[in-house]
């Protein structure tokens, strides 16, 4: 048996189990619905948003939302300090969040699966540096670290990502490898190595697809870092430049009017709250749902 | 000796346990100072906490102008050729007695022999007292090719004899790098070996003595009983360090100090709106600029520059950029420093005639880089949007502009490389209030060149040769006509568009008052009172 | 027990070795001159600039630089701060206390709270409370804090004023020869108030710094506590008819606390990291502030300084928490 390619109707039975426990926890469909609908946002953000989020309304500086005295239902979330629609703002800085968050994840997986898969699989010195040096990078706090990453590459989005996927990265190798070795002496991997598989197919198609399920959740974790550590170097500075529209730089920007308009600042932190959370309660629910020592408790 | 320790001490236990009854003067202030000891820094923040509090000089600013007056000097006197100063010190100026240094002696011309022999003299065991320092205003304002020798005549008299006639020489000591510090002190730290306590505690003869400091939380002083100008009116003098511009203000609405630097500009009308705060303002001694490479074609002829500058809608910049907190700049010096030309007349906004000059230059389907520096300056609050304002009204005269910007540390080197493509926006504040700091510093012959601050890299030998007259001329009529004829040229030739002066503000409790504004933007408590 | 503390040591060699390294590469790399910084607008000619640079020793081969920074570092020295000219470690240490302040009240908060919460919600598996107090729990995980921060002034500070804005105590109290350790300077004082005021100030960043570890103590205790109910020797105790009280204080609790000690442990990293924006947020002078400053300025031994010593209590606190482990359960010792 190859664990790596069940046949058709298996795979579906596995899915249908899936979502079979994943459906019973309320807060994770919760969570998936509202996750669903920021993709949706984020994609059709040109469309549904009312205003360009970076158009400068002169005449309508700092416009409160619409249920209080003075706001109007042209801006329906109020304006920031330079009149531009918060509204707007918040639903094209969907996209960033969920574009930062998405390939964070991909570079973070994929240079913590490669290492893992490496480190564990042939063991030895190789192991010893590369988990020294993940080692190295979780002893910094993941913040400071990121700060500095980002001082070194420049302020701005992109390099704000690579900063925060580097500092992510070392959780998922170190699961890799033990998952790895773990299944490294079990029978079915024996049976392939026998049977004259190569190590990369060993590595890839046989080993890897057994360790999935820790690597999902830590996945759906590392999302929700990647939101929250973007959106604090956006705070500090160090994310994503004005003009554009991402939450924690909304924020940054906003913080002189803190006692004066206290839309500017509480609509973005709002945002991304419920962004994470819905990841996080995602998470919770993947986790219900592929971790089968929790599932029969 | 003991005595005056222990008065110390118990005048310190009761300013802790019953600080009601004292008068207590909070200033929330927007930074740590990098020490106290005025001679290795350059930061205003700095000077504020030390210079101008714990420290005298020879010669003083009047309060409120940038005219010199006495100082720990009762008089001086100016050699007809200019080389020799001799200063004759007040008698019976009392240093501060500390509950870490008792002086014996009141200030002699040793103390300020001292205080300029460590900048100036690299063998004097206090020129490194605390290794990898450097006295960069020493070094900036010329001191050590300006001064040949510092001679005590008497002990109540010192007389400077320099190489050269330099007529902002008296400007220069006033600046607070030419503190006088204690010798006694420095002795006394010498032998006990803690000679960087220099920088931690000091000892001066200013209105303030220094208590105590914890690192970027709060800096407190005491009223200096026998200050040589009369004791202050307020007992304590608190700065509460707190770097964030909205946090200032929030604390001063709450009433957590008194006074503070720097507000936001978005904040300016929320605290004149408020009615427990005043809120005065000053036109900074600044000025920001656009710098041509006079020495790139065809910026080289002045001709391309006047048409730039007629093409610029400056008032829109300070519209846009500065709302409201700033003015339109027609001069290379502000309107508060003495010298300033207001007849000069500025480059007219004219869009039209702009291109018609470019065509007359023969120019055509030009394209330029503007630098836009990537930090806000207390001259500049948002160089990209001046950029872009820029970049959009050469757009109509047919220039196409490519906005570029660097970290700011390869910015300002970068744009003093001679062979800088386009313009460069920048600006200055002024250290000591004489021209000679803006028109030489920043436009004199001496200053073009691979890291000068020339970044026009202009040199007129007209505008040079004025220049130079005037800082050999002792006579403060004629220099003010030679500056006035300097500035004439430079509005002839246009090295620079010369965007805005900015406007400092200082918001504070109604309860303060006799706070004067510095044009040279430090702050100052001296002669402040606060009502309960 | 002294072998496996051998061990452990010896297993953070290597990381040490690595984490001189990272510090000293990365602030080599970051781009921009100090030296430049410090001259400004007013420009500054070559030769001077090599003079300054050299004074500072940037002029010297980089392994010269980094050998003699690791030497130096273990005669304690840091190097001196490029902005203040003053030991970088003398600074950290200044600064050192108030985050330890913060920190430990927000981690002593973070356990008094989150250890009950989580426990309970076990106890009571499936009822309104477990699923309120995990709700909660889970929205103080996902909470952005700088803005959870920015929320509890405006309404505190703002609004209500019940608590000053920033600061660490009124600035009436002073205490000369102090610890750095407020809450304590003020109450050996004896000045009446000075307690009362230090705590007012602490509130709302302790609230802000605990809020992630009190959500993840509150959701490991939880489900260490499940563990430990479903286990058999727990089961027996009810069977035997010891009441839920007993078997959960008794039997359960102390068994499903070892990994929680872990995680308290763990939550220091966040701690650390979580300084750097509430000190930020409440102008607190501590050393997360002081990293943004330098990072800043620009100012490569703080950084480089910073950045090793923030990694180091990191490491020892974690190492800590391994030999605690250790003795708590025995099997992790000898295996």
């Amino acid at each position: 048996m190859t664990a790596a390619t069940p046949i058709p109707s298996e795979r579906r039975r596995i899915l249908r189990e899936f979502w079979f426990y994943f459906s019973e926890n309320r807060g994770a469909v919760i969570g998936l619905g509202v996750f669903l609908l920021l993709v949706l946002l984020a994609i059709f953000a040109p469309l549904i948003a009312p205003h360009s989020p970076t158009l400068q309304n002169r005449a309508a500086l700092l416009v409160p939302p619409f249920w209080q005295e003075g706001g109007s239902t042209t801006f329906l979330l109020g304006t920031d300090a330079v009149g531009r629609d918060i509204l707007s703002r918040l639903i094209f800085g969907a996209r960033q969040s969920l574009f930062i968050g998405c390939v964070v994840v991909s570079i973070a997986l994929t240079g913590g699966i490669i290492l893992g898969l490496v480190a564990g699989f042939f063991g030895g010195w190789v192991d010893a540096v590369i988990m020294r040096v993940m080692d190295v990078i979780l002893a910094f706090p993941s913040l400071l670290l990121a700060l500095v990453m980002v001082a070194i590459l420049g302020p701005g989005l992109t390099n704000a990502m690579i900063a925060i996927a580097i500092v992510l990265q070392p959780h998922f190798a170190r699961l890799t490898r033990a998952a790895v070795m773990a299944e490294k002496n079990r029978e079915y991997v024996m049976a392939a190595r026998v049977a004259g598989a190569g190590r990369l197919r060993l590595m890839f198609r046989t080993i890897l697809p057994n360790c999935l399920a820790p690597l999902i959740v830590q996945g759906t974790l590392s999302f929700s870092n990647a939101v929250l550590d973007a959106a604090a170097l956006g705070f500090l500075g160090m994310g994503a430049q004005p003009p554009i529209p991402e939450w924690g730089t909304m924020l940054a920007e906003a913080r002189e009017f803190i006692l004066r308009a206290w839309w500017v600042v509480t609509f973005p932190g709002l945002a991304i709250l419920v962004t994470v959370l819905a990841i996080n309660l995602v998470g919770d629910g993947l986790r219900d749902a592929l971790d089968p020592k929790l599932k029969r408790s | 000796m003991k005595f005056a320790h222990l008065l110390a001490a118990s005048s310190l236990a009761v300013m802790a346990a019953a600080g009601a009854n004292a008068k207590t003067l909070v200033y929330c202030s927007e930074g740590s100072p990098e020490g106290f000891d005025p001679a290795p820094y350059t930061a205003g923040t700095t000077f504020d906490a030390s210079g101008k509090t714990v420290y005298n000089r020879l010669v003083e600013f009047d309060r409120g102008t940038t005219n010199v007056v006495p100082g720990l000097a009762e008089s001086y006197e100016v050699a007809a050729d200019g080389l020799e100063y001799t200063f004759k010190l007040r008698p019976g100026v009392k240093f501060h007695t500390t509950s870490f240094f008792t002086p014996t002696r009141d200030l002699n011309a040793d103390d300020v022999i001292f205080s300029f022999m460590r900048q100036g003299d690299p063998a004097h065991p206090w020129h490194q007292y605390v290794p990898g320092i450097s006295y960069e205003y020493y070094a900036g304002m010329e001191m050590p090719t300006v001064i040949k020798e510092i001679r005590k005549v008497d002990d109540l008299t010192v007389k400077f004899v320099l190489t050269r006639p330099e007529a902002p020489f008296l400007a220069n000591l006033a600046m607070s790098f030419a503190s006088i510090l204690s010798k006694e002190y420095a002795d006394k730290l010498e032998a006990e070996g803690r000679m960087a306590d220099m920088n931690n505690v000091p000892v001066g003869t200013g209105p303030f003595k220094f208590v105590a400091y914890q690192k970027d939380a709060v800096i407190r002083y005491q009223a200096h009983e026998d200050y040589w100008a009369g004791r202050e009116k307020i007992d304590d003098l608190v700065f509460a360090i707190t770097t964030d511009p909205a946090v200032r203000m929030q604390k001063l609405q709450a009433g957590e100090c008194h006074i503070m630097s720097y507000p936001a500009p978005a904040d300016i009308e929320a605290l004149k709106a408020d009615p427990n705060l005043q809120v005065m303002e000053q036109p900074g001694l600044n000025v920001a600029y656009l710098a041509y490479n006079t020495t790139i074609a065809p910026f080289d002829k002045p001709e391309v520059r006047r048409a730039l500058n007629m093409a610029m809608n400056k008032q829109a910049i300070v519209d846009a950029v500065f709302q409201g907190t700033g003015q339109m700049a027609k001069n290379p010096i502000p309107p508060t420093m003495w010298s300033y030309n207001d007849a000069v007349e500025d480059v007219p906004f004219d869009p039209e005639g702009a291109k018609k000059l470019l065509e007359e230059a023969g120019v055509s389907g030009l394209s330029m880089e503007v630098w836009a520096m990537p930090v806000q300056r207390p001259y500049m609050p948002n160089a990209r949007r001046t950029a872009e304002l820029i970049q959009e009204d050469f757009s109509k005269v047919g220039v196409d502009v490519s906005i570029v910007s660097y970290e700011w540390g390869e910015y300002l080197k970068k744009s003093t490389e001679p062979g800088r493509q386009g313009a460069v926006i920048l600006g200055w504040t002024g250290d000591n209030g004489d021209p000679d700091n803006f028109l030489a510093v920043l436009l004199g012959c001496a200053a073009t060149g691979d890291g000068g601050a020339n970044r026009a890299q202009w040199c007129n030998k007209e505008f040079d040769d004025l220049i130079q007259k005037a800082k050999v001329t002792s006579d403060p009529a004629e220099r003010t006509r030679l500056y006035e004829e300097a500035q004439l040229v430079f509005k002839r030739e246009n090295p620079w568009a010369t965007l805005a002066h900015s406007t400092v503000f200082m918001p504070m409790s109604k309860k303060v008052s006799g706070y004067v504004m510095d044009p040279l933007g430090t702050h100052n408590f001296t002669g402040v009172d606060i009502a309960e | 027990m002294i072998r496996f503390l051998l061990g452990k040591l010896a297993y953070l060699i290597p990381t040490f070795i690595g984490i001189t390294i990272v510090a000293f590469g990365f602030v080599r790399l970051l781009p921009g001159d100090p030296v430049l910084l410090l001259a400004g607008e007013r420009g500054i000619t070559p030769e001077r600039h090599a003079e300054l640079s050299a004074q500072l020793g940037f002029d010297r081969p980089i392994w010269v630089q980094y050998l003699e920074f690791v030497g130096n570092l273990f005669q304690g020295d840091f190097g001196l701060s490029i902005t203040t000219k003053k030991p970088v470690l003398t600074e950290f240490l200044t600064l050192f206390p108030a985050t330890i302040e913060l920190g430990l009240v927000a981690v002593t908060l973070a356990t008094l709270i989150g250890i009950p919460l989580g426990v309970f919600a076990a106890i009571k598996r499936g009822s309104w409370f477990d699923q309120i107090s995990m709700g909660t729990a889970l929205v103080g995980y996902s909470m952005p804090i700088f803005w959870w921060g920015l929320l509890l002034i405006i309404l505190f500070s703002g609004i209500l004023k019940w608590t000053p804005v920033s600061g660490r105590i009124d600035l009436l109290y002073f205490f000369p020869n102090g610890t750095g350790f407020m809450l304590y300077d003020a109450l050996v004082s004896g000045q009446s108030g000075a307690f009362t005021s230090a705590v007012r100030h602490l509130i709302l960043p302790s609230v802000v710094l605990a809020t992630i570890p009190m959500a993840v103590i509150a959701r490991q205790s939880r489900s260490a506590m499940l563990e430990v109910l479903g286990e058999d020797y727990v089961r027996t105790a009810r069977a035997k008819g010891l009441s839920p009280f007993r078997v959960v204080s008794i039997h359960a609790l102390r068994n499903a606390l070892i990994p929680v000690v872990t995680t308290i442990g763990l939550q220091v990293g966040v701690v650390m990291a979580g300084a750097i924006l509430t000190e930020t947020i409440f102008s607190w002078p501590g050393i997360g502030k002081w990293m943004i400053d330098s990072i800043s300025r620009r100012d490569y031994p703080s950084v480089q300084g910073g950045l090793l010593l923030m990694a180091g209590v990191v490491m020892m606190v974690n190492l800590i928490v391994d030999l605690l482990y250790g003795v708590i359960n025995p099997r992790i010792r000898h295996s």
